[in-house]
């Protein structure tokens, strides 16, 4: 799953999709995804790190990252 | 290393083009204790849903009220609306301050009795009086006030059979430029009918006339409604002094007031838009000092708010049952406050907050009830924090007409708890039991096995 190639996003969470013209906000743990994801990461990798880091258990963060991969779906930010 | 605080990701789109030209802040206010009571340890201790009602708000509240009155008017009297709340504790609050009671049935009128007010305080409104409710408040001397000639006749023809007078106010409905216009309770003033009435009942051997009554329509958003009210009544009173020399006891302006709770559809919150205690009492003293009534017959001023007085010190608690992601892409979450306990959401939108926040950040939301029905949604969209399952939400502003017209529908009805001036809390409603319940069933004997 990789974010399309060439969506921008700047360091304070604002999100443009030149494709479509479209502009969006992320939270930082969205931004953080988001920036993963553009690197290449995968899903698998991305949670491992956010459990790392975050003070989440791994069932919320499935349930979370789940959702919000179901969103920048259905707002066209992803090459399936 | 301590791990970082977590909130789920979030994504929300941009959209130009809706400016807010009020600037209101996007800000989730958070409720975390009421009357200085953690909302966390009230729900350890009692459980979800659950409501809570704040005593000192309640008098300080009706305090209030009285005051925005009695500075204005010599002759004030607040009537307990007993159908906003009659659960016994709140009633009682209400008389311990000095109101009396306002009940529109037998079943109210009884709880009045029960909680210490003589019949001579009960104002008896409504359209439904039965027999023995009648026969009752003749004995007692409360104030009957008449909806319709039917109930002239009848009470006329029961104080008869006792031989004893009824104490009698007079139910008017008349044009005070709003609308609706409640002209189902009571007699019309514009076309004479309450003219007419009104003599009949001076004519009545078994009737004392004692005042008259209006009572607009609720939630009344324009003081100018009142000051017009106020001024025909005025004008009726005069008219009926001119003509018996008679001297009404009361003029009952009936309630109506306004909660700061935002109605459907309003572009504004009702916060900023409702009159204060101060507009209300301004518009309807003045009238009456300014009018033709001569200031030793000024009668006396019953008020019977009931939502003004009573909503600000109910609380919701709840929690979120779900998260949910819909067909079109928006947020959902399901909480376990459903319209079944919280009917005032068919005309409220309610604030729906959480008791803490980990970050500022919102998504736009659609907030379900628990029930499995349709209706059930609490806020068609608002901009709602970033909870998880199992986080605590407050619904302020719910202590008028919940508590009566909930309904017991697929769940029982929750605990009331009540948080006195000592920050103490009591249950004054426990929760309701499957036995109860079933207890006032019967099933037929060929149905059982």
């Amino acid at each position: 799953m990789k974010l399309k190639k060439n969506i921008a996003i700047s360091e304070n969470g604002f999100l443009f999709n030149p494709e479509t013209g479209d502009s969006f906000i992320l939270n930082p743990i969205g931004k953080e995804i988001l920036n993963q994801l553009k690197e290449g990461q995968s899903v698998t990798d991305i949670k491992q790190l956010l459990l790392e880091r975050y003070d989440v258990d791994l069932v919320s963060l499935e349930k979370n990252m789940e959702d919000f991969l179901v969103i920048l779906q259905h707002h066209g930010l992803l090459d399936r | 290393m301590k791990k970082l605080d977590y909130e789920r990701p979030i994504i929300n789109k941009v959209n130009a083009g809706m400016p807010d030209k009020f600037g209101m802040s996007t800000r989730v206010p958070v409720i975390s204790h009421i009357e200085g009571v953690a909302i966390t340890d009230i729900m350890k201790q009692f459980g979800s849903p659950i409501y809570v009602i704040s005593e000192p708000c309640i008098r300080e509240t009706f305090q209030q009220a009285q005051k925005a009155f009695l500075s204005r008017y010599p002759r004030v009297q607040f009537a307990w609306s007993y159908k906003t709340n009659y659960l016994n504790a709140v009633c009682k609050i209400f008389h311990s301050e000095g109101a009396w009671a306002e009940v529109v049935s037998g079943f109210e009128y009884t709880k009045a009795i029960e909680n210490g007010i003589p019949g001579n305080q009960i104002i008896f409104n409504g359209p439904d009086k039965s027999r023995e409710d009648l026969e009752r408040a003749i004995k007692d001397g409360a104030m009957i006030h008449l909806d319709s000639l039917d109930e002239f006749y009848y009470l006329g023809e029961l104080a008869h059979k006792l031989d004893k007078k009824a104490n009698v106010g007079l139910r008017i409905n008349l044009d005070a430029g709003i609308y609706p216009k409640w002209d189902r309770f009571g007699f019309n003033l514009e076309n004479g009918e309450a003219w007419n009435v009104l003599n009949r009942v001076m004519l009545h051997e078994y009737m004392v006339l004692l005042g008259l009554h209006t009572h607009m329509g609720t939630y009344i958003t324009s003081v100018n409604a009142y000051a017009v009210a106020t001024r025909k009544m005025a004008d009726l009173t005069n008219r009926l002094f001119r003509k018996y020399k008679y001297e009404l006891k009361y003029l009952d302006l009936g309630g109506g007031f306004a909660s700061k709770n935002t109605l459907k559809g309003a572009y504004l919150p009702g916060s900023d838009t409702c009159p204060s205690f101060d507009d209300y009492a301004e518009a309807i003293t003045s009238v009456l000092l300014d009018s033709e009534l001569p200031p030793e017959r000024l009668p006396l001023l019953i008020l019977e708010s009931g939502r003004a007085l009573v909503d600000d010190s109910g609380f919701m608690l709840g929690s979120v049952l779900a998260n949910k992601r819909l067909a079109d892409g928006r947020r959902a979450t399901v909480i376990d406050i459903g319209v079944n306990m919280l009917f005032t959401s068919f005309w409220y939108d309610h604030e729906v907050l959480p008791t803490q926040l980990k970050s500022e950040q919102t998504e736009n939301t659609t907030i379900y009830g628990p029930l499995c029905m349709n209706i059930d949604v609490i806020r068609e969209a608002v901009q709602f924090p970033l909870l998880q399952r199992g986080d605590a939400v407050v619904i302020p502003r719910i202590g008028a007409y919940n508590m009566t017209q909930w309904m017991q529908f697929i769940k029982l009805r929750p605990p009331v708890l009540l948080i006195d001036t000592d920050k103490q809390i009591h249950l004054i409603r426990k929760k309701e039991t499957n036995e109860q319940f079933n207890a006032m069933e019967n099933v037929p004997e060929h149905l059982k096995g």
